[in-house]
């Protein structure tokens, strides 16, 4: 078990971000976009069955290259364990002894994989599982039992953005979606949460429960106010650990049903605007503190929508908004990169909130969605699309783009 | 000496005090909230240009935005419906001479602060003038209430509970009264609006915008330093931006004052 670390001595150097080695071919980038949604994917041979490892252009069983990537079970046999103990490469160096494993998958490659310290002496049952390093690639990592918890494991958390321990900004709490999201990182072992709070005349409900909790402290926040974003960064920005930008400004209607651009100006400013702000007043801190030991700046998560992927009509200037995030987030995940601070999008169906009143079920919960996002930090993924709407429009996205287009259109 | 070198005379010796009444534009300033599914007035906003560094060595500069109804601020009779139809009624074509005129100043700080749903009526009025003096044609009244004291404290200023806003402003018969017995140039509040937090519920609705609105006159909010104001002697100057059909605008508003 992990124990809350010892306050940091604040004159003591804070050391640059390191990063694992991080070149693939664009091939073996396919194992990092099935890590990126969580999951396990190996190339698989169409022809004879074959599963690949490492990724591969032609079968290594009969040279077919009809290659597909495919979910493969997790179940393996430990074959060998070593502990590294010197490494030239500077981010095994400065992390040295690491726990390396031979492992054979039971759907055939055998592969190196980080160990988990619960896993037995070989030989033993492991549970392989593909997750982003901090330089956002694919390693194969080999687990115990599928409960392992990688966040109480010292090599394992560098694969995770769990925020137990860590101190985290949530931009709006004056939301349902909000206070679940406080209140899900607070059962998570969040240490310290920050609340922002915009138009603080406004009245709104469930925002005063927040304040018993112990890890909770409010401060007005307005991302349409430049200078207030910027205070708030100057003020807190050097002990953020994880910033969850969940402000938006959600209204219905499309071009034709609605007149004039102020609407949609209000959905660029909170939901566009509002995240470049924070980007630029947070982002530069939280890049020198990738390596703050074990409470570092870890990740950055947005409150996208499905309707980023393709613009559903009903919804349609709120949905371009969401498009014009979801590209800005893409920027910032480059540019947190080599701070090896993740940036995490998640894509929810419609929340079942005030704006989308008139949409019949399914909605997500505000519950559900907050604990999505926590899930996302833990298992340290890039993409999460919670809630059955998110994915049957994700599968049906990755399918055809064209026909998910054509489709909302009538 | 004419009338305008005794006032530079007088300017240039102290002896008339030149009052700001205005507010500080700053995107911290509360600003006017309507039920979010309506169109809403943009807060003051404001983004540097420069300030001497590579986006302009010499240089500081900012761009800003907001609503014609945002901090201090005038409100021209087009702004109500009641008032749309009349000539000169807004920004641009209201005559300069009509930004212009004596102050009489109401002081309503003690019922205010007893009540901040308190509405200031025609018998106040009646007695504020046997007290004071008989409220002169083509004047601004400006009711003090103190609660630009508030104005740090957007949570006190806006002051809303479960039923909305609360804060004081006129009733009904106190407008009339206003502009069809005394036929001033317009209304001043220290609070958001020239009507009260809970004015929806007067009949008409919103009686300052209706009634001073549609007979043409104007309303000057988020005033301060009122209580820097005599009851009667002070010459207040408001004068909107020059906005093409504006139906408002932000303002410095300025009352000049002489030393006894």
């Amino acid at each position: 078990m992990l124990e809350l670390p010892k306050r940091k001595n604040p004159v003591l150097r804070t050391r640059l971000p390191t990063l694992p080695p991080a070149a693939r071919s664009r091939i073996a980038l396919g194992l990092t976009a099935a890590a990126a949604l969580g999951r396990f994917e190996l190339q698989q041979c169409r022809d004879c069955g074959t599963v690949q490892y490492p990724p591969r252009e032609a079968c290594q069983g009969c040279l077919s290259i009809r290659l597909e990537w495919k979910p493969q079970s997790p179940e393996a046999e430990l074959l060998a364990a070593t502990v590294l103990h010197h490494s030239n490469d500077l981010f095994f160096r400065e992390r040295l002894p690491w726990r390396l494993g031979l492992v054979r998958l039971d759907c055939g490659p055998t592969v190196v994989a980080h160990l988990h310290e619960r896993v037995a002496p070989a030989p033993s049952r492991v549970i392989v599982a593909a997750k982003l390093d901090r330089a956002g690639q694919a390693v194969l990592v080999a687990l115990p039992d599928k409960e392992a918890n990688m966040a109480e494991d010292r090599q394992l958390r560098e694969f995770t953005c769990d925020p137990k321990f860590r101190k985290v900004l949530v931009t709006d709490g004056k939301t349902a979606l909000g206070q679940a999201i406080v209140k899900a990182l607070a059962a998570a072992g969040a240490d310290l949460i920050w609340v922002g709070y915009a138009e603080p005349w406004k009245k709104f409900a469930g925002f005063d429960e927040l304040k018993p909790l112990p890890q909770v402290t409010l401060l007005p926040l307005d991302v349409t106010d430049s200078k207030n974003v910027r205070e708030v960064a100057a003020e807190i920005g050097g002990k953020v650990d994880i910033l969850v930008n969940n402000a938006e400004y959600h209204r219905t209607y499309g071009i034709s049903n609605r007149p004039g651009v102020d609407t949609a100006r209000a959905e660029m400013d909170v939901n566009y605007f509002g995240l470049l702000r924070l980007a630029q007043e947070f982002g530069p801190a939280m890049r020198s503190r990738g390596a703050d030991g074990l409470a570092s700046a870890t990740a950055w998560v947005n409150l996208l929508s499905i309707y980023a992927l393709a613009n559903f009509p009903p919804h349609g200037t709120f949905s371009a908004s969401k498009a014009a995030a979801h590209s800005l987030a893409q920027c910032l995940r480059a540019e947190l990169r080599p701070a090896g601070v993740r940036v995490i999008n998640v894509f929810p169906g419609p929340i079942d909130d005030e704006w989308n009143q008139l949409l019949p079920p399914p909605k997500i919960t505000p519950a559900a969605l907050a604990n999505a996002v926590v899930k996302a930090l833990q298992e340290g993924v890039e993409d999460g699309y919670p809630g059955d709407v998110a994915q049957e429009w994700l599968a049906r996205w990755r399918d055809n783009p064209k026909a998910l287009e054509k489709e909302l259109s009538t | 000496m004419s009338v305008l070198a005794q006032l530079a005379t007088g300017l240039a010796a102290g002896k008339i005090r030149v009052v700001d009444l205005t507010e500080t534009l700053s995107p911290e300033f509360p600003h006017i909230s309507l039920p979010p599914e309506m169109g809403q007035a943009w807060p003051f906003r404001i983004e540097e240009v420069s300030h001497y560094d590579e986006r302009g060595p010499a240089w500081y500069w900012n761009n800003f935005s907001c609503g014609e109804h945002t901090g201090t601020h005038f409100d021209a009779p087009i702004h109500w419906v009641s008032g749309k139809d009349l000539p000169q009624n807004a920004t641009d074509s209201i005559a300069p001479e009509r930004f212009i005129g004596p102050a009489f100043v109401i002081d309503c700080s003690k019922q205010a602060a007893a009540d901040p749903d308190f509405l200031l009526t025609k018998p106040f009025l009646l007695d504020w003038e046997k007290r004071h003096a008989r409220i002169a044609a083509r004047s601004w009244v400006l009711m003090r209430t103190d609660w630009s004291k508030k104005s740090g404290d957007a949570v006190a200023y806006q002051n809303y509970d479960e039923t909305g806003q609360h804060t004081p402003g006129p009733d009904t018969d106190a407008v009339r009264f206003l502009v069809e017995e005394r036929d001033i140039l317009g209304f001043g509040t220290e609070s958001i609006g020239t009507d009260a937090g809970q004015a929806y519920h007067l009949r008409p609705p919103y009686p300052c915008h209706y009634y001073m609105h549609g007979a043409g006159r104007y309303g000057l909010q988020c005033l301060r330093n009122l209580d820097q104001l005599p009851p009667t002697g002070a010459l207040v100057v408001a004068a909107p931006l020059k906005i093409r059909n504006g139906s408002g605008s932000p303002l410095r508003v300025l009352a000049l004052v002489e030393s006894r």
